[in-house]
């Protein structure tokens, strides 16, 4: 952990009397990328909006640096900003986009050109500089969006759902473009999705969201394989809950479906209590397995083919359970109505305090 | 191919209803001369030194009256969009009031606010007069000026395109003339041709502030002359149509959008 450059310290947000952001605390190091992931309207934006200065905290403060913006108006702050609908001024072109910021500063004409011209060659956009936004793709717009936000060299980067406009390939291309600018310069970034592929393959570290309180923060990893929360390991990922029982705690076995398993990380709970467990598709595969696997004995209800992966539904008893295969050409899938029994590692368990909703 | 038929009929009535009085004051208004058609009406008109000053005095008013009402309804349309959406009907209602409210109703109401003896003597000199015709004129073009920015503003994303400037650092003078004003511009433009229109025949409040304007000097001719006013009615007819026409030209030229290409 580096130094903590940008601080969202106990942040509550209401208009009137609907509390759209409770308690967020968030501490983010310098040339961090973090993203707030969660569903719409679970308040990241408007956590969003607040560090910009669009949006006052009700309670709470704000610093960047070590000091205090909460007061402060946007345009005293020293933040870029990418909206989602690229909010390029329609007559302006593209160079005097980016020239806007710096213009408004006082900049030199001489250092307005070198710098617009240098933002354009960053974005891969260096013939574009006389087009209009309209003469640009959405993906262009974009990177020009990205530009415009860049070349006032800001302390702080902020991209509001950025790619949601976007087509599918495009999106992939311009994430990691994106990525691999703010890692060359450097730059502080708070990158708002509810997409939670964008947030896993960008992010240093996510804040996932949920009706405008902070339910877990950690690194992609830490979110997708340790999810402190039912939410959490319910919106990040595809994830089977499944209703079971504590045979004993201590022992960490459970039962499911009146099959044995057991938990390789430890819960508490009277025996007979109902609980859920949550099992990822990719951590179950059929066969037996190692010497500690769990195993469960299945039969095939429908088989997906998913391109690079094969999704497999099988039901023990009254459950379903999905399962990723990779797609390869010398192991066929399983047929539906075949019997099988399908492993996993008891760390790949993870249970979940009450019963399996639905 | 019946519904064309009944098209084209409906579309030929129609011209002959616009287009007959047109072309038969035209006719008129060359006959000054006896026996030939000429444009000796026009001449005398042009000719005329009450012409000259009437329409100068119209057109420095009109031009007053465009660059008060731009400032006046651009900032109001903009933040009305921006910050307080929920009074824009409020807005829009007391906009069409000048519609409502007869013209001579509302110089009245001037003449009884603002008169010599009152606590805001406009009328006691010709300038404070010319100020208060100004402003009536404000108050008639109204509902056409702050009706197209509002429509101007409706094409552009406000609140993002203020949001992006201010990130950027810009304060609010910035917005409204590098960002917002160019991005309605045609619009403006649109609401200062149709005031211009209005301005330059209006008749009511300039007789009876009694101002020099070129609204009472058609009254005027037309009282006296036979076909001088026909001739100033189609000058009229063409400065309008004039005005309709640059807007037509104007809007072509709009800032474009990827949201609207063309």
């Amino acid at each position: 952990m580096g130094e903590t450059f940008l601080s969202i310290d106990n942040v509550t947000k209401s208009f009137g009397q609907t509390t759209v952001v409770r308690n967020v605390d968030i501490a983010i190091d310098k040339g961090e990328f973090v993203s707030f992931l969660g569903p719409s309207g679970c308040g990241k934006t408007t956590t969003l909006r607040m560090v910009a200065g669009f949006e006052g905290p009700t309670t709470g403060r704000i610093l960047i640096d070590g000091k205090d913006v909460t007061n402060l108006k946007p345009n005293q702050r020293n933040i870029g900003m990418v909206f989602q609908s690229y909010a390029l001024f329609p007559n302006m072109t593209v160079a005097q986009n980016i020239a806007f910021g710096l213009k408004v500063a006082g900049a030199s004409s001489v250092a307005i050109a070198s710098r617009v011209k240098e933002m354009l060659g960053i974005i891969k956009l260096p013939e574009h500089g006389g087009r209009y936004p309209f003469q640009l793709s959405g993906g262009q717009q974009q990177r020009v969006a990205l530009a415009r936000a860049l070349a006032v060299k800001p302390s702080v980067l902020l991209l509001d759902e950025p790619l949601s406009a976007l087509d599918a390939k495009i999106r992939i291309s311009l994430r990691a473009e994106i990525r691999a600018i703010q890692r060359e310069l450097g730059i502080t970034t708070i990158y708002v999705t509810h997409d939670q592929e964008e947030a896993l393959s960008m992010s240093d570290r996510i804040v996932v969201m949920n009706e405008g309180r902070v339910e877990q923060i950690g690194t992609p990893l830490e979110i997708y394989n340790k999810p402190s929360s039912r939410f959490v390991a319910s919106f990040v990922g595809t994830l089977t809950i499944l209703p079971a029982k504590i045979v004993n705690a201590s022992k960490g076995t459970l039962s499911l479906d009146g099959q044995s398993i057991h938990a390789g990380k430890k819960f508490t709970g009277a025996p007979g209590k109902a609980v859920s467990v949550a099992l990822r598709p990719e951590a179950i595969a059929i066969g037996k397995g190692g010497t500690n696997a769990n195993r469960l004995d299945a039969k095939v209800a429908s088989v997906n083919f998913l391109g690079s992966i094969v999704r497999v539904k099988v039901r023990t008893g009254t459950q379903d359970i999905s399962l990723d295969m990779f797609n390869q050409s010398t192991t066929a899938p399983p047929k539906v109505g075949e019997k099988v029994t399908v492993n996993f590692n008891p760390d790949d368990l993870v249970v979940l305090d009450g019963p399996a909703e639905g | 191919m019946k519904g064309k038929t009944w098209a084209w009929i409906t579309f030929a009535l129609g011209c002959t209803y616009f287009f007959v009085p047109l072309i038969a004051t035209i006719e008129f208004s060359m006959r000054m001369k006896r026996g030939v058609y000429s444009f000796e009406a026009y001449r005398v008109v042009f000719g005329d030194e009450r012409f000259q000053a009437t329409f100068g005095y119209s057109i420095l008013i009109a031009a007053l009256t465009i660059i008060v009402g731009i400032l006046i309804v651009v900032p109001t349309a903009y933040w009305i969009r921006l910050r307080l959406p929920k009074l824009r009907p409020v807005v829009e209602f007391i906009t069409l009031l000048p519609l409502i409210i007869p013209a001579i109703v509302i110089v009245f109401g001037y003449l009884r606010m603002y008169n010599s003896s009152s606590w805001l003597p406009f009328t006691a000199t010709r300038r404070g007069t010319d100020i208060l015709l100004m402003f009536g004129y404000v108050t008639l073009a109204l509902p056409y000026m702050y009706r197209a920015v509002d429509t101007g503003l409706r094409t552009i994303d406000v609140q993002t395109l203020t949001e992006a400037a201010q990130i950027l650092g810009a304060k609010w003078p910035t917005i409204i003339a590098k960002v917002i004003l160019p991005n309605v511009l045609i619009a403006v433009l649109s609401g200062a041709f149709l005031t211009f229109a209005i301005v330059i025949g209006e008749f009511t409040m300039a007789s009876l502030l009694d101002r020099p304007a070129f609204g009472p000097y058609l009254q005027n001719i037309g009282a006296n002359r036979a076909y001088e006013p026909a001739a100033l009615a189609i000058i009229a007819f063409f400065i309008t149509w004039g005005c309709m026409a640059v807007i037509q030209i104007l809007s072509r030229y709009a800032p474009k959008s990827a949201s609207r290409p063309n």
